[in-house]
């Protein structure tokens, strides 16, 4: 898949991006196989339940921000808007409303934080970043008002149970089935419509794009609101999986997630990466972070492979790329004297 | 906007930052009446001391933040690096009672240059984006503090009596820590607004090409700028550890997302060039205030997130009315020219 | 044209959702939720020998915590002299999910007993019942978990007793003339300091402590910084206030902390539960004279023994079951399997030098 996103724009630098897709998915790979020979109990199919279940919000989140960061904007709110539908959920429910009703209002709900943080940015013109920050302390703040530091907890079982639980013979996580739907369709969106391609587009060059009849305001709008309902969701499957409503649920995500997502080859720049790459950065920091732990190895110790990887996955193709260049400067030189 | 306060730093500019910055000025003068008229005791020495005292670290990193963000940039390892400079200064004060203060501000200066310098480089020779340099390293240096602590904890009995007492003694009736943070942000506002240097910081937030092409040292400046960020956060670690006496690997988390909204609040534009450091400095006083006149004014506690984030979001669209205002008196005066 | 669609398509999922309410369903009033536990009983054999070899896991609410540290040697201890095998693991933020992956991690690695002080007494029930059905003996101390997840609860002291002893000594140190106090306490759903606090607001409301008026409960999250920020608050708000009663550890050291550096120090008590190494200075300095906590070395020590008794069948978790807890002696489960700990020890200056935890 990722010769399509190199097919998009098709700018030789964008190979090298690319090439980090691949090394990332095979480093992937690598991981989840040794790990399943080295590490006791890893391979079980409890152990994968467990992994899914961790990996469920960063890796959904991760999801439409993927587009927005190749538009080259960011959503740092993320986090906060997952607290502040929590919070409603627990409100809700605590107010007698039945919870077919609470979980399409909660996700609703997310698209409203969402539109907002859509509207101050392409209405307004303002920078997506600082905007972001903004919501991210408003929609915590507001998630705190609403439900203080209580928690709510007592969600039916039917509920709460299904998202902990298993298809059938009891290997694949119920979850699996929401994270897989939605993985497929923003991929086939990202890398297989011209709604994708004008994404990078609008990263590579926003006013090209617009001068090429790209509607990119418009794009970025929905793009927020679709990130929004996304959290919602997320909001939701959290409250369910640990039971409890709160106020502080996903609080520090938002820095996960985007970390996630450049791990996996996305550009902060906009314009470049893709998604198999971004599933392949979340899954690789789950499996090592769960690997660990069963080594008894401190949670500390992948802060800094997760802070050392998201640096080396933009340092090494520079180098790469710097190292390349000089090599061919000076064969062009020695061709040149000779 | 930029440009103006470099070729004229005369009056249009000195109007635009004079409103800007005076808008957090009475917005802060209402807050502190509305509150005092509430309750009186909101200006007594011992509260004014006490809000002046939690604004000073926070105001400190504010100032390297802002010179950052000026120039472009951003760096969000600063919480980071202050938890492992309060945890360095605390281990060394703990096991070498006998050291003197100065010893202890030194090391935190140090250990948080040595931190920003590697920001730095990775930035400018290894050409990765600031915010994907400092989102790791804010990991690493967390990973590595969390690391060597290993869940112990510096206790306030453990540490000097002189380190603590530092936190409350006075220098002619002004804390040391507020003294600090003015000497910062007086020091670091003058340099960027009268000298060389800080002009060429402004320059090259406004346009890092042109500034390269106009023979500005980028790299130099560069380097600089994120080591002082970086040695700021170590300080703003040291004043922590001093005040608050009980160190453990989690000191300052979460304090990039607070300094970041101070420089925010305080006027600096995100994508650098316009904004002053004593802007900042007041936007570190002004959140503070908000947070200790909610518990004065017994507002629900919860609602203080709320209303800093609102405040953010006002702030910057505050910044860009005026932007679009200036913007639109710039052509306006080049079409009369 | 966009605002428009925008609308349309806004208002068409609200119409979808209030659709989809209308024709009912699960709603909090009409859920039983009797989530029963996953062991079938089995029956007790007091006979049975402790097992050797047994590995203990101990879960604090965060690693680096002082008090927990305090904790859980008393578990190393214990499990040395159980000869099992002794392991500590945990979040490194006390917040409510962060348990649960911990849990998780311990039923892979199939440890026979987990020991776990839970951050939310709901968010971990379900991972502790599925470690219930893996076999695994789950024992809660310092702060329960849901009565349906675990097995057996070793409470550091009664409620009533920690929350009289809280009021009474309010009552000593606000004066001849009473007056203001204020509770500085963790977080606002922390279980047993909820629980103490209303012992001591029932307390507060005979005739005995009509010279005290509680103003405000303030809220520190167990975090040093905050607490530190809500004591100051508290001088703010009420200046009358005579005592800060604060029932955690954190607490009471950054309450005592920022007493004994203000001008307020003499005129305002601080008292209640902390650590005698923590205090040691605010009690030498005069800014706190009494205080009271039990050993929490010893509440891990029990934990440690009542979780080898449930894994080697001696006891079940049921009232009236009886086991040996090595050098604290024998101890009964009582009502909703829990084990009380005792009565906790006063500090003051001249008690607080022979005490080192």
């Amino acid at each position: 898949m990722s010769e399509t996103s190199s097919g998009v724009s098709g700018r030789p630098d964008l190979k090298r991006f690319a090439t980090w897709d691949t090394a990332i998915i095979v480093l992937t790979v690598l991981v989840l196989v040794v790990a399943s020979v080295v590490v006791d109990n890893f391979g079980t199919s409890r152990n994968f339940t467990f992994m899914v279940l961790d990996l469920m919000p960063i890796l959904l989140i991760a999801l439409p921000m993927t587009f927005i960061i190749v538009t080259g904007e960011i959503d740092l709110s993320v986090a906060s808007t997952l607290g502040l539908t929590s919070s409603l959920m627990g409100w809700f429910w605590n107010h007698n409303l039945s919870i077919e009703m609470i979980i399409p209002l909660c996700i609703l709900i997310g698209a409203v934080a969402g539109v907002l943080n859509g509207f101050l940015i392409t209405g307004l013109g303002l920078p997506s970043l600082a905007v972001t920050i903004g919501t991210l302390a408003l929609y915590r703040g507001l998630a705190l008002v609403v439900l203080g530091d209580s928690a709510v907890a007592d969600f039916p079982f039917n509920y709460t149970g299904w998202v902990t639980g298993t298809l059938g013979d009891g290997s694949i996580p119920n979850v699996l089935i929401p994270i897989i739907a939605l993985a497929v369709v923003f991929g086939i969106v990202l890398h297989a419509t011209p709604i994708g391609r004008s994404l990078y587009a609008i990263g590579a060059n926003a006013q090209a794009a617009h001068f090429s009849g790209i509607r990119v305001a418009r794009t970025k709008f929905w793009l927020y609101v679709v990130s929004g309902a996304v959290c919602g969701l997320v909001g939701v499957l959290w409250t369910l999986r640990y039971s409890s409503a709160r106020a502080d649920n996903g609080a520090g995500l938002e820095l996960a997630v985007v970390a996630a997502v450049l791990l996996g080859g996305v550009s902060i720049f906009g314009g470049k990466g893709s998604l198999p790459g971004v599933i392949a950065g979340v899954v690789l920091l789950t499996a090592l972070q769960n690997a660990l732990r069963l080594e008894d190895v401190s949670g500390q110790a992948l802060n800094i492979v997760t802070g050392a990887l998201l640096v080396l996955s933009v340092l090494l193709p520079n180098i790469v790329t710097t190292v390349r260049g000089n090599w061919q400067r000076r064969r062009l030189r020695q061709s040149a004297a000779r | 906007m930029t440009p103006l306060a470099i070729q004229k730093p005369r009056k249009p500019a000195m109007n635009f930052l004079k409103t800007r910055e005076l808008g957090i000025v009475l917005a802060l003068a209402a807050l502190i009446l509305y509150t005092t008229i509430s309750n009186p005791r909101f200006l007594s020495g011992q509260s004014i001391r006490d809000n002046l005292l939690n604004t000073a670290i926070l105001a400190v990193m504010a100032t390297g933040q802002a010179v950052v963000v000026i120039t472009r940039n951003i760096d969000l390892s600063v919480g980071s690096v202050l938890g492992f400079s309060a945890f360095t200064v605390a281990t060394m004060m703990s096991d070498h009672q006998g050291l003197p203060m100065i010893v202890a501000i030194v090391v935190g200066l140090a250990v948080g240059a040595v931190a920003g310098l590697l920001n730095g480089v990775l930035v400018r020779y290894g050409k990765v984006p600031a915010l994907v340099v400092t989102l790791g390293t804010l990991y690493m240096y967390r990973g590595i503090v969390y690391q060597w602590a290993g869940g112990s904890q510096v206790n306030a009995d453990e540490l000097p009596a002189h380190f603590l007492n530092f936190a409350n003694d006075n220098f002619l009736g002004i804390p040391w820590l507020v003294l600090i943070a003015l000497t910062v942000v007086g020091g670091a506002t003058l340099v960027m607004r009268n000298y060389r240097v800080g002009r060429e910081l402004y320059a090259m937030g406004s346009s890092p090409q042109a500034a390269e092409l106009a023979g500005i040292r980028v790299a130099r400046n560069l380097l600089g700028t994120f080591v002082l960020s970086g040695a700021l956060a170590g300080l703003a670690g040291v004043l922590f550890a001093a005040r608050f006496g009980t160190v453990d690997a989690s000191a300052g988390t979460g304090y990039e997302l607070n300094v970041v909204a101070a420089v925010v609040v305080g006027g600096v534009a995100v994508f650098g060039g316009s904004g002053t450091v004593w802007g900042a400095g007041l936007g570190a006083l002004l959140l503070t205030v908000i947070s200790s006149a909610l518990a004065v004014l017994e507002i629900n506690q919860f609602w203080q997130q709320a209303i800093v984030g609102a405040l953010i979001i006002l702030a910057i669209c505050a910044d860009r009315l005026v932007a679009v205002r200036i913007a639109r008196s710039l052509r306006k005066r080049d079409a009369h020219v | 044209m966009f605002r428009h669609r925008l609308a349309v398509t806004v208002s068409a999922a609200s119409i979808l959702t209030l659709a989809v309410a209308g024709c009912g369903g699960t709603t909090k009033e009409s859920t039983d939720n009797s989530t029963a536990g996953a062991q079938a009983p089995a029956s007790a054999n007091p006979n049975a020998a402790l097992k050797e070899g047994l590995k203990i896991a101990y879960l604090p609410k965060q690693l680096n915590n002082p008090y927990s540290d305090v904790e859980t040697s008393g578990g190393e201890e214990a499990v040395k002299e159980l000869k099992g095998e002794y392991k500590k693991v945990g979040p490194n933020d006390a917040s409510a999910s962060s348990q649960v992956s911990y849990i998780n991690t311990l039923i892979q690695q199939q440890q026979d007993v987990i020991v776990i002080a839970a951050n939310d007494p709901n968010a971990v029930c379900p991972s502790l019942n599925q470690a219930r059905a893996a076999k695994i003996k789950v024992v809660t101390f310092d702060s329960d978990a849901s009565k349906d997840c675990r097995d057996i609860f070793i409470n550091q002291a009664t409620t009533e007793g920690i929350g009289q002893s809280l009021a009474k000594m309010a009552l000593e140190q606000a004066g001849a003339n009473g007056g203001d106090i204020a509770v500085l306490s963790a977080t606002p759903n922390a279980t047993n300091q909820n629980s103490w606090i209303a012992v001591m607001k029932t307390e507060l409301a005979k005739p005995e402590y009509s010279k005290l008026k509680l103003v405000k409960i303030a809220y520190g999250n167990d975090d040093d910084q905050k607490s530190f920020q809500e004591a100051q608050g508290l001088m703010q708000s009420y200046p009358n206030l005579k005592v800060i009663v604060a029932p955690t550890t954190v607490g009471i050291a950054a309450a005592a902390r920022y007493i004994g550096s203000s001008s307020y120090k003499g005129k305002v008590a601080v008292t209640g539960l902390g650590l005698p190494n923590q205090m040691r200075q605010y009690v030498k300095d005069g800014t706190v004279k009494k205080f009271s906590l039990w050993n929490p070395a010893d509440i891990g020590y029990l934990a440690a023994y009542a979780g080898a008794s449930l894994s080697s069948g001696q006891i079940t978790g049921a009232e009236g079951d009886k086991f040996k807890a090595g050098k604290l002696g024998d101890y009964t489960v009582g009502k909703d399997g829990e084990v009380v700990l005792g009565p906790p020890t006063e500090f003051t200056a001249a008690n607080i030098d022979q005490f080192n935890f």
